[in-house]
């Protein structure tokens, strides 16, 4: 079938199987190979992207349902060669270790943030339960969050 | 993991939506948000031909105060409900229990009416609803009816609905009796409940103690009867009948359910 997204600003048609997972299209009909495929089962938020602005778990949306609408994936976020202010924050947190749960976990913090600028740590804790991260422990992600939303302030 | 192939139709109206499903009989599913199908689909645990897309049907998506009770479109997002003024004022324990489920993500496409539809017993809603005793509308090629929730779930993942009826609206009363609380025992964060109970005035409602989300009859009649909450509580095992699974055994499960319901009455009397 033929759809049509648009994934970072740029519009994307192609002919795909009915089937397709929208992180499939992203990674192998887009080439945008940020967005990682983790437990692929809704759990880990490892493929988290915006869908119209808002976080969504990319391993459990058919690219067919996603046709007609925007995308954001990780790529998407810097503009003229400066970082987002939540990719800096992991930058100057060290929000990261591996880094494989990262692309995700800045997508789910940027709706995050969107829809609440200035969340208590405990509100970003309830507000990443989606988005698993198996060597940092979270703390520094957390900070990260936390420092992103004083630069937004 | 990839679902096996299917055929993706995108439904323009209910209409549309069900004049695919009666052209495709049982080889079709309907498919909301997608979050408890399609995670079902990849498994090979459900394997339909033919998918009929509801995302285009915004006017499924609305929650409105009719007075008696308040409407909302099945295709309602968690996340709306969650965020609802109207609900978060008049019935706040579907507003909270709506933020309980999974996570944000999925809470940004999982459908009210998706998770009532699927009829999981260890989802939250539809206990939710069993506890606020709401009534669903489904549509179908005939017209619509309007269905008791206390008559709805036949069994596990079982509904009354016939394969082309469309769940289309929940009517959830204004609640006569004050005080609510909602309370899930899980694993890790974002787990399915092992038990998990809904608690409105003095109707109560339980998570995965059967093949469908049950009323804890025996712990209301106590009530009824002016038992104390904890006395009220130990009958709450009682009718049930918990699935032992990798999670927790059945007896496990049945003291978990004496445990929460106490709690939760505490709590909602706390705040009646």
């Amino acid at each position: 079938m033929k759809v049509d997204l648009t994934v970072n600003g740029k519009e994307i048609t192609a002919d795909v199987e009915d089937r397709m997972l929208l992180v499939h299209f992203l990674r192998d009909v887009a080439d945008l190979t940020a967005t990682n495929i983790g437990c692929d089962t809704t759990s880990c938020g490892a493929c988290t992207v915006l869908l119209d602005g808002e976080s969504v778990k990319s391993c459990t949306v058919l690219a067919a349902q996603a046709s007609g609408h925007q995308v954001t994936t990780v790529e998407g976020l810097a503009s003229n060669g400066a970082m987002h202010p939540v990719q800096r924050a992991f930058h100057e947190q060290h929000g990261l270790q591996c880094g494989f749960c990262t692309p995700g976990m800045v997508m789910a913090i940027v709706s995050l943030l969107k829809e609440n600028p200035h969340p208590t740590e405990e509100q970003v804790r309830t507000g990443l339960e989606g988005n698993l991260c198996r060597c940092t422990g979270y703390h520094n992600i957390v900070r990260a969050a936390l420092a992103a939303s004083e630069v937004s302030s | 993991m990839i679902p096996s192939s299917f055929t993706y139709k995108r439904a323009g109206s209910a209409e549309e939506a069900c004049d695919l499903a009666a052209e495709y009989g049982e080889d079709a599913k309907y498919l909301a948000g997608g979050h408890s199908l399609l995670p079902l689909m990849k498994l090979r645990l459900a394997a339909p031909e033919v998918i009929i897309d509801l995302g285009g049907l915004r006017d499924l998506s609305y929650i409105t105060d009719q007075g008696s009770h308040i409407a909302i479109g099945a295709l309602t997002r968690h996340h709306d409900v969650e965020h609802s003024g109207l609900l978060a004022r008049e019935i706040p324990l579907l507003a909270h229990a709506a933020g309980q489920v999974g996570d944000p993500q999925i809470r940004h496409r999982g459908t009210i009416g998706g998770s009532v539809a699927h009829a999981d017993p260890a989802s939250d809603l539809p206990a939710v609803f069993l506890a606020l005793d709401a009534t669903l509308v489904a549509r179908g090629t005939d017209g619509s009816r309007e269905i008791p929730i206390g008559e709805f779930f036949q069994g596990l993942f079982e509904t009354v609905l016939e394969p082309e009826e469309l769940l289309t609206e929940i009517r959830v009363p204004k609640p006569a009796v004050a005080g609510w609380s909602f309370q899930k025992f899980t694993q890790r964060a974002i787990d399915w409940a092992i038990v998990g109970v809904a608690v409105q005035g003095n109707q109560v409602a339980l998570v995965n103690m059967g093949a469908t989300p049950l009323r804890a009859a025996t712990v209301e009649a106590a009530l009824a009867d002016g038992a104390a909450p904890a006395d009220a509580a130990a009958h709450a095992a009682d009718g049930t009948s918990a699935a032992s699974d990798i999670r927790a055994s059945r007896e496990y499960r049945e003291h978990l359910a004496c445990v929460l319901v106490s709690r939760a009455l505490t709590e909602s009397r706390s705040r009646a």
